[in-house]
């Protein structure tokens, strides 16, 4: 069955869902958007040194974007630039000079495109296994942080006073981060990710009575707009990346109908 | 012991936000810094914490303390779908009879299925303060556990606070507004403007002329049984004028120390609790 490339894309596609999902939901809990967006955009500089080194580009975004992660949290500590001017400045600059160094390296072919929306018919077995091995691997950590990290995230100070190692958690969540990044690289590219990874949660918010639950509901969204995306591309003859990111808004765009019923109970 | 600060200081953005804080917090004792804003109050909490670490001096606590906090602000995301309930739950498992025990206490029994982002400000708080008691700390850290809170509410919550020290004999520190129910409530008071003032008994700090220069001559009116002089001024930041440091200064006593009979005494016995502390030297001019 994994022979078919469309069935390859469905699954690889609802494995980024599954781990984008409870990720997504920390990333809107912690206003950490456009810290993702930077992370993302980084993302292509990782590609260009794996070209150059002659890496797995997926291990390579991965260590990249760790690099990143890790840089941007010294650095709003330590500097008195505000936090978006910091991170709209870098993730475009990271943006910029990865294009300009894959530019500079024209003795390999590469397909642009493909890296910045995503390229996800074209995923092989071998990158689905990738996908949920590295996925199992990032939801038990996940699993494992998941009660400290929440703490953390509801009040870095009140978490860090009783006894959370905040900082060691942070960082470990910063991580996984980007390892989730080197993973949707494939299926919806850099410029892209951060949208698989915010709209499924941010359309779950107005279903959900707990934070695992809304981490839940997220997965579910998130499987469903990839099912839906990828359907349409092959019927409408579309982008796949770009449209599963149009499904997650229709989901979004639903779940807004639901919050703005008067006659909810709640 | 459960926390002591030595000479302590943080530094940021240039300048210090606190420095020279000496103090420490012992079993069974409540513990009161005031101050007016900008002070210095909740850094100097949050060292006492480990939330900041100190950039000059030392803040030590005992070894495994158990600490609960009542941070000034919690802003939570909107996004966050979190019951009063679970909130309880943050940073530790307390079983169900607990949970409405505080939530009892705490006059929120009703709100235990609410989400926290539709309670009201004292509601907010109500619930902080019934997290914080759950744990049966050995420490408790409240920074203005009752702001927003209506008048009675306010009192209740001062004799709860009151209670769970007997019951539990924790020591609190304490960081408030309301110079009345500090002063009937507290051991101790540490007067903060960037460095420690004058600390001591509600009665004798009140009485000092640092803490009529702080807060009003009116804020002391009725418990003026001690009067000092100190020989500086202090900037808006809270720095010393002439001096450029927050260091260094001296609060003068110009008559002998007379401890009110109206000084409440303190819970717990220790050397520094039975007198006011008048910081650095004392000097001879009257």
């Amino acid at each position: 069955m994994f022979d078919d490339f469309f069935t390859r894309a469905v699954i690889g596609g609802i494995g980024v869902a599954v781990i984008a999902g409870p990720l997504g939901c920390f990333i809107i809990w912690r206003k950490m958007a456009y810290f993702g967006d930077t992370l993302s955009h980084s993302a292509l500089l990782g590609v260009a040194l794996g070209l150059i080194l002659e890496l797995n580009i997926t291990l390579a975004v991965f260590i990249v974007s760790s690099v990143v992660a890790l840089l941007l949290v010294l650095l709003q500590r330590r500097a008195n630039l505000s936090s978006d001017a910091l991170l709209g400045l870098l993730a475009h600059s990271a943006l910029a000079i990865g294009l300009v160094v894959l530019a500079f390296m024209t003795w390999v072919r590469v397909d642009l495109m493909g890296f910045l929306f995503g390229d996800i018919l074209s995923i092989s077995t071998f990158d689905v296994a990738l996908i949920w091995g590295g996925g199992l691997f990032v939801l038990t950590v996940l699993a494992k942080i998941w009660h400290p990290l929440f703490a953390a995230t509801v009040s870095y100070e009140l978490a860090t006073a009783e006894g959370i190692k905040s900082d060691r958690i942070n960082v470990i969540f910063m991580i996984l981060m980007a390892a989730v990044i080197a993973m949707s690289l494939k299926i919806v590219g850099v410029l892209l990710i951060t949208a698989l990874l915010i709209i499924p949660a941010a359309s779950a918010r107005t279903f959900a009575k707990s934070p695992e639950h809304m981490a839940t509901i997220a997965i579910v969204i998130g499987s469903a707009a990839v099912c839906f995306g990828l359907i349409g591309s092959l019927e409408f003859d579309t982008p796949a990346g770009p449209s599963i990111v149009v499904a997650a808004l229709l989901c979004f765009v639903l779940s807004l109908f639901r919050s703005l019923n008067p006659f909810r109970t709640k | 012991m459960l926390v002591s600060l030595k000479n302590a200081g943080i530094f940021r953005s240039k300048k210090w936000l606190v420095r020279g804080v000496s103090m420490t917090v012992e079993a069974g004792e409540i513990v009161t810094l005031i101050g007016p804003n900008g002070s210095g109050k909740s850094t100097t909490a949050k060292l006492a914490l480990g939330v900041l670490s100190a950039d000059e001096g030392h803040a030590s606590r005992k070894d495994g303390l158990c600490v609960s906090y009542v941070p000034q602000k919690i802003q939570l995301s909107p996004h966050l779908p979190l019951s009063v309930t679970r909130f309880l739950r943050l940073t530790f498992r307390p079983d169900r009879k607990a949970i409405n025990f505080a939530l009892k206490a705490t006059g929120t029994d009703h709100l235990a299925d609410e989400q926290m982002a539709s309670l009201s400000g004292g509601e907010f708080q109500r619930v902080l303060l019934a997290r914080a008691i759950l744990s049966s700390p050995e420490l408790l850290v409240l920074d203005e556990p009752v702001q927003g809170v209506d008048f009675n509410g306010e009192l209740e919550l001062y004799k709860l606070i009151e209670d769970i020290r007997n019951q539990l004999n924790c020591g609190i520190l304490l960081i408030s507004h309301d110079l009345h129910v500090v002063m009937s409530t507290t051991d101790r008071v540490i007067c903060l403007n960037g460095h420690v003032c004058c600390s001591g008994t509600p009665a004798t700090v009140v009485s000092s002329n640092e803490f009529k220069s702080l807060f009003g001559h009116r804020a002391s009116s009725g418990l003026a049984i001690y009067e000092h002089r100190h020989d500086h001024k202090h900037h808006l930041d809270g720095s010393v004028v002439g001096d450029g440091t927050n260091a260094n200064n001296t609060h003068t006593p110009s008559k002998s120390e007379v401890v009110s009979k109206n000084a409440r005494t303190p819970i717990s016995s220790g050397p520094i609790n039975h007198k006011a502390i008048i910081h650095s030297k004392v000097n001879s001019d009257v």
